[in-house]
């Protein structure tokens, strides 16, 4: 019987099929770890006297709380934030406690947990891959089944190797037809999001399948599946092919010599079936997605950076979202005054976003009056970008290099936007508060950011493109 | 974990739709390395002014609010980030349910780990719950029956192995370490290989 990518990922781990009164137990290949949502799975471990039980599938980064300025990771300057810092210190015992290995604070590989995984070449096809972080679903993108876990299922993996779960549903997003230039994989995850609704994956792990798919690098794949969550879906998969084990081959962690080959030859028998049946799809036509940008309080809530704040008469829920963003229905996103550029995060910090800011930033300043921060994904990225001499582009526009981490993604490190402040950023989440108390987020992406933080106002990047 | 069989409760009514997970519990808080004391700071940002007074208007701040355990919220709660700190910050509340027609998969999952129990409705059952703030509601999970004030019964879904170890107050780990056989056989089946690399 033709079946999905998702069904034969999920039926190779099966340690037990389910029923209808249990749940299977899934076998995990590679479980990724930070300090954030681990310490009360660590806690669990110790109070019932058990071990890490599969330590070599078992991975560590520090990223969340980690400081960004190179005082605090490399210049012997205590980690200002108390709390951060007492999560970071613990996380360090916790994993030489249970023998898990860990890229501490001052590690030369060290990164958002996103970033490494693949950069390390611990993401591979067709792998279950858990994390307790929602943005887990990156690694879809290599053809794994990848989905975030909340911290007693962390403790679960790491007594067990193992968690319960039922079969998801599936749905097929089609995606066809070239961009047009200076429309990014960026643009076509938030169309995607907006078509799809931010409830409209709940239940189901998404396939993103397609001609505009198949001509994405990894990196910009990795961008798509890893707002998959941001529609509702826990994981999103795409199929592996040239593109992906171009990108693996070489890569510390994957498949060595004759082992390579067979891991290839497996890969690709991972693809969905000719004929196989989603529980539902869904068509995008690419060639129509022009820059977007969100303008409200959840990534659904997104915009053509050309057209006009929506109007929904009566709906008090969606007034009480654009009171928040301090914006009008009917109004040009172009008016908004921009404070803040943020580029980063596990969704755009990657070395082909670097690159593309460059291209904008190059000969250019960052308008006056606006910050303008740049956080690479991991410390990899960091010396292939500055190797590139991109950080001088950045230095001499005048914006600001950190070290890596999740930053003001999320501000849990203290890197964060001001109350009532615009930022644009390349982060996944524009919720109310995601980036400091009373922060304005609107998403976009690497050449938007770029192009917004020149002019200083809402931007559409075409327009700055030679 | 308490076992819960019967709830009886006033319902607090949220009718924001996709409430996230930041809101539940904002990311400032995440740097915490226990479980306990979250309920102070379950919707820090709608709940307290600037300089961290509680905000009379908000719904948890009321009188009304005090005692419930059943959290009536719009369409779509438990959105977005996989923190476990969402469901601890409402039981530490009080909290030990959740009612609204959509909730969230991550948030849903870590739930039903904590006694805290999810529960989907239809639109018009919803519609009334929304529009009846403080309604007294019986919630049977021996049944899986929502029972509104006028006698009506509404059926709702429970995954059976979360309903079994919700009504005993037991957990998942116990199930999975005596998992601990099969998970052997299946290693050994397919060595140091991750599964995937040996198809």
């Amino acid at each position: 019987m033709a079946k999905t990518m998702f069904e034969k990922v999920w039926e190779l781990h099966e340690v037990a099929p389910e029923s209808a009164d249990t749940p299977a137990v899934l076998f995990i290949d590679l479980h990724l770890t930070h300090e954030v949502t681990s310490p009360q799975a660590f806690t669990l471990l110790r109070e019932k006297g058990l071990p890490v039980r599969r330590r070599d599938l078992t991975f560590a980064t520090m990223d969340h709380s980690t400081p960004t300025t190179t005082d605090q990771v490399f210049g012997g300057v205590p980690i200002k934030l108390a709390s951060a810092r007492g999560q970071v210190e613990q996380f360090a015992r916790n994993c030489a406690d249970f023998e898990v290995e860990l890229l501490g604070l001052q590690d030369q590989k060290r990164g958002i947990v996103h970033i490494i995984g693949p950069e390390m070449g611990l993401t591979q096809p067709g792998k279950t891959i858990v994390c307790g972080d929602s943005h887990t679903s990156t690694h879809g993108a290599f053809g794994a089944l990848a989905f975030g876990i909340g911290s007693t299922e962390v403790g679960h993996v790491f007594a067990t190797q193992c968690l319960l779960q039922r079969k998801a549903k599936t749905m097929a997003v089609n995606v066809e037809g070239a961009l047009a230039p200076g429309v990014s994989a960026k643009d076509v995850v938030l169309a995607i999001i907006n078509h799809i609704g931010v409830s409209g994956g709940t239940g189901h792990v998404l396939e993103y399948r397609g001609s505009t798919i198949r001509a994405m690098s990894m990196e910009e794949r990795m961008t798509v599946c890893n707002m998959s969550i941001e529609a509702g879906a826990r994981a999103g998969m795409m199929a592996p092919d040239e593109t992906t084990f171009a990108y693996l081959q070489g890569r510390e962690r994957a498949p060595q010599g004759a082992a390579w080959d067979a891991a290839v030859a497996a890969w690709r028998a991972l693809a969905t079936d000719e004929g196989a049946r989603f529980d539902r799809e869904v068509h995008i036509d690419a060639t129509q997605i022009r820059p977007m940008v969100t303008y409200g309080t959840h990534p659904g809530m997104s915009m053509a950076i050309g057209d006009t704040v929506p109007v929904h008469a009566g709906d008090s829920v969606y007034a009480a979202s654009l009171a928040y963003m301090g914006l009008q229905p009917g109004q040009a996103i172009t008016d908004v005054p921009v404070n803040v550029v943020f580029v980063g995060s596990c969704t755009n910090g990657r070395l082909s976003d670097l690159e593309e800011v460059a291209s904008v930033l190059r000969g250019r300043k960052v308008a006056a009056g606006v910050h303008m921060l740049i956080v690479p994904g991991s410390q990899q990225v960091k010396r292939e970008a500055e190797a590139r001499g991109l950080h001088e582009v950045f230095a001499a526009a005048g914006a600001e290099w950190r070290e890596s981490g999740c930053s003001m993604c999320l501000g849990m490190n203290g890197d964060t936007v001001a109350k009532g402040q615009y930022c644009v950023s390349t982060s996944n989440r524009n919720f109310e508060g995601r980036q400091g108390v009373g922060s304005r987020t609107l998403l976009a992406s690497p050449l938007t950011a770029a192009a917004s933080a020149v002019t200083g106002r809402v931007t559409d990047p075409r327009s700055l493109l030679a | 974990m308490d076992p819960i069989r019967i709830l009886r409760s006033r319902t607090v009514v949220m009718a924001t739709t996709n409430i996230d997970t930041d809101q539940i519990i904002p990311a400032r808080f995440l740097t915490t390395t226990t479980k306990e004391g979250l309920g102070a700071q379950l919707f820090a940002d709608w709940r307290y002014d600037a300089s961290g007074a509680p905000k009379p208007d908000f719904i948890l701040n009321t009188p009304a609010a005090q005692g419930c355990q059943v959290l009536v919220a719009g369409r779509n709660i438990g959105c977005g980030s996989s923190r476990e700190h969402a469901p601890w910050a409402l039981v530490d509340f009080g909290f030990r349910a959740v009612i609204s027609t959509e909730i969230a998969d991550i948030f849903r999952n870590n739930s039903l780990k904590n006694g805290l129990l999810p529960v989907i409705v239809d639109g018009a059952t919803h519609e009334w719950l929304l529009a009846n703030p403080g309604a007294e509601v019986t919630l049977d999970l021996e049944t899986r029956e929502l029972g509104l004030p006028d006698g009506r019964k509404v059926t709702f879904p429970v995954e059976a192995f979360a309903r079994f170890c919700l009504l005993n107050g037991t957990d998942e780990m116990g199930y999975l370490l005596g998992q601990g056989e099969a998970i052997a056989a299946y290693e050994a089946l397919h060595g140091k290989q991750p599964a995937g690399a040996t198809a």
